[in-house]
Parts: C-alpha cells; structure tokens; sequence
C-alpha cells in the first residue's frame, strides 16, 4: 500500500449528505476478481454521467478545475450503506487521496485508510466553511491535508487541526503491511486460543457434542 | 463486586487479544463468513502472499450476491461465474465448508449464518458485507467488514477494531396488528436519522423485542447499519436456545448443555450504562413505507410525504425536494395510492420463512395486480424447501408472483435482476438508494405484508385494510 503524508491540492466540494457506497460505485461495475484499476470511471455514476451516457456539467467532478482535484470535500455521512471496496478505489482511481467530511459511514472509513486514503473528519461547520472557501476561489485555492502535522490549510491560509488514531496515522505514513504485523504475535493469538478453547470448545468445534 | 456490564462489553472483553492503545483491540474472529463477491479476492490474496488460512474450520462460505435466482440459475452474468468458480476452488483448497448452489446451507449469508447455527450467542462473527449486523438477532457481536480486513481475517483469525459506544433502544409496548419488527425498525431510523448509530454498538431491547420471534430480531438487527451503527445485538433467552438447538453447526449434547449455560450470562447487567438511550413507544407505530433515496425518508402508510416548503433550512429543503424528484413523487401527497410496478419479497432482511408466511397470508386467495410484476426470493435453500413443503410457493405462483432460486437478487440488482429507469417497487429489502434496484429505479422499502398488499392493489397501500375481514 502507498502510504500519505502531505498533500496540497485541488479541493472539490461535493456537499449532499449520505451519499452511499451504491452512488458511488454501482454493483454492476464492480463484480469480478479483476476489477481494481477498472472502477474509476464509473465512480458516481448516477451524479456523473446523463442518462445517454454523456459528462453531466452539474457534476463537480466534471468541471474545472474540481476534474483535477485530488481531495473531496464531502457532506455527512459520506460512504454509508455497502462495505463495497470498490468504492474506495472508485474514488482513488479518479485521482481523490484525501477526502474531508464530518462523518463517514464507518465500514467505508477503514477501507480508506487499507487503501492509502486519508479521511480527515472535521465539525460540520469547519467542513462548510473549507467548502466556502474553496468555491469563492472558483475552486483554484488550494487545501493542504497534512497527516505529519495533523492539520488542514484551508485556501485563505487558516489552519485547522483533526486527529487520527496513532496506529492508522503511522500505518498511513509508512505504508505499513498490517497482516505482515499482526503475524509477528501469532504466539500472542494462539495462546489465546488455547485458552479460550477450555471456555468455550463449542466455538472451536462447530457443530460437535464433545 | 464487578461493575455492572452491558452484553457488548461482556463479548467484547472476551474477545479481546491485545489492548494497541487509543480503544482499539487485537479481536479474535470466532466465526467467518465469505461470500462470493469479495469472498474469492480475498483467498486469492492471502495466496498471492504465500500465507495460509488461519483457521479453516471456522471459515464457512455461501453463494449469494452475483447467483442468478432465475429458476435453473438461469442469467447469471459470465463475471458471475467466474466469481463463484473461484470460490469453489479456493475453499477446496483451504479446506473452508462451501455450502453450493442447490445444496442446503446455500442463501444469503445473513440468512444462512444463524439457520444453520453458525452463528451463536457470544460469537464474534464477521463477513465481508455490511448487514453482518443482522447476526446480533441471536445474540453474537457480528459486523461487516471491508476486503482488506477480509485477507486480515483469514490470515490470523483476528482483526483490528476500535471499541465502540454503546446504545440501547427500548422498544416498548404490544405492536398493533400490521405492523411488524420491519415496521418498528424503519420507524427508529426516521426518528434517529440513518447517522443516528454512527459509532455506536446498539442493543435492542424492551417488551416488544422480549416478545419477538427470533427472526423478527434478525430483521431489526439487519436494519442496524441503516442507521449508521455497524453492530446490532439483542440479548438470547429461551426463544434464541430454542431456535438454535438442533441446528447442524450448533453444539450438540453435552456441549450444548454446557453452551447454552454460559450464554445465560450474557445479557447487560441491570444497572449498566449506556452511552445513548432511545425509548420508542411502539403501540403509536402504523405501518411504515419509505418515500425517499434513504431509509430514514419514511412514513406511516397513512402519511404523507413532506412537505418541502414547510422546510425553513435550505439544505435540508434541496435535499428533500432531490429526493421527491428522484422519486417522482410530490410533496404534501399521500404516500398510499402510489401506482407501482414491482413488488420484491426477499433480502436478507425479509426471506425468512415467517416473511413468507406472513406475506402468504395476505396473497392467499388474491391476485396479483395486472400492472405489478411481483416476485418472491426465499432468503436460503432451507427457507425455500421449508415453504415449499407448507405450500407457500403454490400460495405465491397462483396469486401471480414469480416463485425463485434463493439469493440477494433484486436488492442489489446483480445479473439484471431490476427495474427499469423509473419503474417503482415496493421492496422488502433494506435499501432505498437512488440507483440501488438500477439506474434510476424508484424503491420504496416495507414489510413482507405491506409489499404483498402492493402486490394486489398495484399501488401503495395500507395492509390493515386487507388483513380486516379475514
Ligand atoms: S440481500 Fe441485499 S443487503 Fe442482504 S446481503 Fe444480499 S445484497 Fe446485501
């Protein structure tokens, strides 16, 4: 995994609430064991494209300079609904690395930090207020995400703090392989299980009377 | 003495391998459940990276999403296919149980889990897809995860989780005829919001849950991630040992005994704390329908949608005007007397044999409306066999409901099973996003017994005025 340190860029503002991991990427684009680097273009499907299949020009996404950005500013609840991963890399494929909202469906926050992208969660007003900014500058000033100093800079140059658990910021910074960790306390895990076997054998044994 | 506990926290602690700072825990996975959207990816890349499947016995696999449930499976799209054929290959391989298409044990996973006693009280339980939740119906701390964490889990039996808050929301109160745990469930997320869990494990409970049939508890814990929260439980008692005894991945004999012994310590302790408490008096509750593009956009049947000029914020106004629109639906209107053209019974939230009991019971006698295409999915092979047996299925095809092979199907509209750009169904899956039943499909979610009363009036309508009378 690619790892996220410092990021200054294009910021668009895409504010409409709950917006799901269904809008995001659609099940029939996604269905395959093959289908990582393929998803990207059908990202917001249903926001991005006409029915006839054309750029529909009231997309963010679709307009300059939002099509070069590479941090998303998102309403509440932005990726509930469907632990599809494949949103996630809908996102990354479109060239977003860091996505600033004040609430994301939960299972869709983990899969960002698995996949090399920063979700940054700030109060609602603050995340308006970046939007604000980012519009009066018709979208050319640029936000800065910065995961060393866990701090937004907003276009007008305010600065804004956001936390992150220590172990996702360090995983994020490092590109750490999480299984390749865990592994190391095998010993850990199988004494565990070892004890939990003498508790509760009906777990280890399913299905069996003895 | 100890300090009183709640039931998560008494699972929880049990689970826990490692305490890594910050509330987050090394947890150990009791049960793993793959399917076969992400269920393959996942065995392929623990395999790409030369490590074995840590626990194979207590990994079990099904067929569900990407399965046609045309009758002979008949459509199922060839990305599908290759899907399931590589599911089959590398459960063989890890030695991980498959349960395939036509033998019992296949359905829907969330489905599948607790009929076949996979799922337990106590258990921690995860698969690859967000209702996981709906597990907690019997008392296991179950949750969805994403692909990554898939990999995590089938390498090392564990997984990284951050402790969440605690909810509990106290259904109180004997439900009206009509309306059922669907109803109730639907009802809690227009009042809290589909943010209104967000972070938290919520346990369900009060007399209305106490005297709920075990499947009902699925459907309301199904519902869990629907307002945000990815853990939904509901303490065991005597109804969940009953449903569990004899299953064939339940313990058995002794062991059962000695099971069913230790679960009876897990309900909260009296006095235990929670974070967040609801109470919802559910004798005011109608039988509900959702309006909208979110679960939380719902109504009593005998409602009406809102009103967007009565909306004094601009943002919530816009974005309940979107909504209308997407539904083509106008605000201030009654919701019953909606013309639809679908009506799907199945999901993972209401497949269950008492879904189809209940919506039978409604059909039996009637026809299907000459507008509305109308179709029945049995939640599991054992579900559609089991009804097939009381003569549900002849109750069903009579009326005019197409009768098929279980699966997800037309919740998630894989392998084309859906509706056309602005068709309008009535639904008793779980999700009403805009686009989830296909581009531009109108879904509106309710019970088995309101979709089925759809079914025959071609329109939106109260099921109470059909059950009367009979
Ligand atoms: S029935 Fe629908 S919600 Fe349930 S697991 Fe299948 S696709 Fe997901």
């Amino acid at each position: 995994m690619k790892g996220f340190t410092r990021l200054s860029a294009i910021a668009a503002p895409l504010m409409r609430a709950n917006i799901d991991t269904d809008i995001v990427i659609p099940i029939s684009r996604m269905i395959g064991n093959s289908v990582r680097g393929t998803v990207g273009k059908w990202a917001f499907t249903a926001l991005r494209y006409r029915p006839d299949g054309s750029e529909n020009p009231e997309f963010v996404l679709n307009r300059a300079p939002y099509r070069d950005a590479e941090i998303l500013i998102t309403g509440p609840n932005f990726g509930c609904g469907s632990s599809r991963e494949p949103a996630v890399w809908a996102i990354q494929e479109m060239g977003i690395k860091a996505i600033i909202g004040s609430g994301f469906g939960d299972i869709f926050y983990n899969n960002c930090f698995q996949n090399g992208v920063l979700p940054v969660v700030l109060d609602p007003q603050t995340v308006q207020a970046i939007a604000e900014e980012v519009e009066e500058t018709q979208g050319t000033g640029k936000v800065t995400v910065d995961l060393e100093a866990c701090q937004v800079v907003t276009p007008s140059g305010r600065t804004v703090k956001f936390t992150v658990e220590p172990r996702r910021r360090t995983g994020l910074l490092e590109g750490l392989d999480e299984i390749g960790a865990t592994l190391r306390r095998d010993t850990e895990i199988r004494a565990f299980q070892q004890r939990d076997r003498e508790e509760r054998p009906w777990i280890y044994r399913p299905g069996s009377d003895s | 003495m100890t300090a009183p506990q709640t039931m998560f926290a008494k699972i929880w602690n049990s689970h826990v391998i490692a305490e890594i700072g910050d509330g987050t825990a090394l947890i150990h996975v009791d049960r793993h459940i793959l399917h076969d959207l992400g269920g393959s990816r996942a065995l392929l890349d623990v395999k790409e990276r030369k490590l074995a499947v840590h626990d194979p016995e207590l990994t079990f696999a099904t067929i569900d999403h990407t399965v046609s449930s045309a009758p002979g499976r008949k459509g199922t799209i060839p990305s599908g296919i290759e899907l399931m054929k590589a599911l089959r290959t590398e459960t063989a391989a890890a030695g991980i149980r498959l349960f395939d298409i036509d033998q019992p044990g296949q359905g829907i996973v969330h489905v599948v889990g607790p009929e076949l006693g996979i799922t337990l009280p106590g258990a921690l339980l995860v698969c690859g897809d967000s209702h996981t939740c709906t597990h907690g119906g019997v008392g296991a701390l179950a949750f969805g995860v994403g692909w990554s964490e898939l990999a995590h889990v089938i390498a090392t039996q564990t997984l990284y989780q951050r402790r969440p808050r605690t909810m509990r929301v106290l259904f109180e109160g004997r439900p009206a005829p009509g309306v059922t745990p669907k109803d109730l469930i639907l009802a809690l997320i227009g009042t809290v919001g589909t943010d209104g869990g967000t972070g938290y494990a919520v346990e369900y409970a009060g007399s209305a849950i106490r005297d709920m049939s075990v499947e009902g508890r699925l459907t309301v814990c199904n519902l869990s991630v629907e307002l945000g929260a990815k853990m939904g439980l509901i303490a065991p008692d005597e109804k969940t040992y009953a449903y569990l005894e004899g299953r064939p991945y339940s313990p058995k004999g002794a062991m059962w005994l000695r099971a069913v012994d230790a679960w009876r310590a897990l309900p909260s302790d009296d006095d235990a704390a929670f974070d967040r408490e609801v109470v919802i008096d559910v004798t005011k509750i109608a039988p509900q329908i959702t309006w909208g593009t979110s679960p939380e956009h719902v109504v009593a049947v005998d409602g009406r949608t809102p009103d967007p000029a009565a909306i004094a914020d601009p943002d919530r106004r816009k974005a309940v005007q979107n909504a209308l629109d997407y539904m083509g639906l106008a605000g201030n209107a009654p919701i019953a007397g909606t013309p639809v053209d679908w009506v799907f019974i199945g999901s993972c939230t209401n497949s269950r044999l008492s879904d189809l009991q209940a919506a039978a019971a409604i059909v039996r006698g009637r026809k299907v409306a000459s507008r509305v295409r109308a179709w029945v999915v049995p939640g599991s092979e054992n579900v559609k066999r089991d009804a097939e047996a009381e003569g549900l299925d002849r109750v069903f095809v009579e009326a005019g409901f197409e009768w098929r092979e279980p699966g997800c199907s037309m919740c998630l509209a894989s392998n084309g099973e859906q509706l056309a750009p602005g068709q309008r169904s009535v639904s008793t899956s779980n999700r009403n996003f805009v686009g989830r039943q296909g581009p531009r499909a109108r879904t509106h979610l309710a019970s088995p017994a309101m979709a089925a009363a759809a079914a025959i009036a071609g329109a939106i309508t109260d099921v109470r005025a059909l059950e009367d009378g009979r």
